[in-house]
């Protein structure tokens, strides 16, 4: 019965005029149904491989980051030796990785928010390196708005929490070619040696115009801009100067370093 | 294939190339040809995009609505270019790294549309196989040449292996950092396409207007 149903139905369709509404509903409709099934398969099936790619991505950007990457080891290998720690930024302490609590997310106030990203989680991840039982560096992830997009990145810092060892951006979509530049490795070796505070405890590391002049006594604090990228710049002080202050690491940082100078325990 | 459908593979490659004289998808030829790896995917992903849809659009044309037309190609096209996307992402993330916004601004390639609306809607699936292939292949060419001189004159490597030992590196060769910026590719397009027509004189085009003296008033 239905057969011959369908049948009319297709000629009918066959015999339409191209340019009739309802012909221009159906076509419409129908490629809309089938492009969408095709991008929406594809991106559920691959999701899983991307993920796992987005994670060995970033855990070899923490490798690079802290220094210890080589192309030849296993990244994921060579990841067991960092240590992960969940950090309650709030207070600054240890706090075990719970489901519920990875999922947790604090809005920040407008005033905070100079990194532009409306809302954090309350516990994220640091990572830490020893060398020989002695913590050597720390790694914490960064993100904060660039001029288009969110950058997202690491940076490696010594165990006084001050010195910065090594920085990467390695998730964002800042104009190639210009901010885009935050990823090029030799920008990113001018942060190495550069202090965060001064001795009173003030934030002082920027990104600036031009070569920091070494006979200043703030070169230690400046690193020179990318010409052309002067929104991407400001971005990075920000977000740099967010997550390094008293409402993102500042009292992780300020307890990790206190210890590591008294020599007690941190925990 | 007879002689017709090899015209139709071939003519796209030098006689009627995409980039040097229809002078389309010059953005994406600029963006991605500081290297030349990033600049091969972004061919083969171009191609890809570019048969794919040829295909679809000639399969579909007696049921496309003219009044649509343009809104169901890029539909077509989109959806694949994001097909792409997301293949890159999974199988190639280091290079859909680099490719970054390129690979997505191939539904805005001119190329891909202009072929659908000048060649797939009015022939069969075949030759317009044929025809986007054609075009994939003159495209894949010009970007090429252009990323292995860019790569080769502004990082003294090809493929990410050294050929020109860097005086970073302890070498003889000073990189020309010029190279690396879009500027440059438009000067080797340029200089490709007088290249070209010099060697083709009939790709020359005719000036629309000559200025000329028509009358004149003298003032003593």
């Amino acid at each position: 019965m239905t057969k011959p149903a369908d049948h009319n139905l297709w000629a009918r369709f066959k015999t339409m005029s191209n340019d009739s509404p309802a012909k221009i509903l159906i076509v419409a409709l129908s490629v809309c149904l089938v492009c969408s099934i095709l991008v929406s398969s594809a991106a559920v099936l691959l999701k899983p491989i991307q993920q796992q790619n987005k994670n060995l991505g970033r855990q070899k950007e923490i490798l690079k980051v802290a220094g210890l990457y080589q192309a030849n080891i296993d990244p994921v290998e060579q990841f067991k030796s960092i240590e992960t720690r969940y950090v309650d930024i709030d207070s600054g302490k240890y706090a075990d990785a719970t489901n519920s609590n990875l999922l947790e997310k604090e809005l920040i106030p407008d005033s905070k928010d100079i990194a532009g990203i409306g809302s954090r989680n309350r516990f994220l991840p640091v990572y830490l390196v020893y060398d020989k039982q002695q913590l050597s560096t720390i790694v914490l992830p960064l993100v904060g708005k660039g001029l288009w997009s969110t950058i997202h990145g690491f940076i490696a810092l010594a165990a006084d929490g001050n010195t910065v060892k090594a920085i990467t951006f390695y998730d964002h979509a800042e104009t190639p070619g210009l901010g885009g530049e935050i990823s090029n490795p030799n920008w990113q070796l001018k942060w190495q040696g550069k202090q965060i505070r001064d001795s009173d405890g003030n934030m002082q590391l920027r990104v600036i115009k031009g070569h920091p002049d070494p006979a200043s006594l703030h070169a230690k604090y400046e690193i020179d801009a990318l010409s052309g990228a002067t929104l991407t710049a400001n971005g990075v002080t920000r977000l740099i100067h967010y997550w390094l202050s008293d409402s993102g690491f500042g009292p992780f940082l300020a307890r990790i370093s206190g210890s590591a100078i008294q020599g007690t325990s941190y925990e | 294939m007879n002689n017709e459908q090899k015209k139709i593979l071939i003519d796209p490659v030098l006689d009627n190339n995409p980039i040097t004289l229809q002078i389309l998808g010059i953005c994406s030829a600029l963006a991605v040809t500081t290297q030349l790896a990033p600049a091969l995917i972004m061919c083969l992903a171009l191609t890809f995009v570019l048969v794919s849809s040829s295909v679809i659009i000639s399969a579909l044309r007696h049921h496309i609505p003219t009044n649509i037309r343009i809104i169901v190609f890029m539909t077509i096209i989109a959806s694949l270019v994001i097909v792409v996307d997301q293949f890159l992402r999974a199988y190639a993330y280091d290079l859909s790294k680099q490719l970054s916004v390129f690979v997505g601004l191939i539904i805005t390639n001119c190329i891909v549309l202009g072929r659908a609306e000048a060649y797939a809607t009015q022939n069969n699936v075949w030759p317009s196989f044929l025809d986007a292939v054609g075009h994939g292949l003159g495209y894949s060419l010009i970007l090429a040449i252009v990323a292995s001189i860019r790569e080769l004159v502004g990082s003294g490597s090809l493929l990410g292996y050294e050929i020109l030992p860097l005086v970073n590196n302890g070498g003889w060769y000073s990189s020309n950092g010029l190279m690396l910026l879009a500027p440059s590719a438009f000067f080797i397009i340029g200089l490709l396409i007088w290249a070209v027509r010099s060697w083709k004189p009939q790709q020359q085009e005719k000036p629309e207007y000559r200025i000329q003296i028509v009358h004149r008033t003298e003032v003593n």
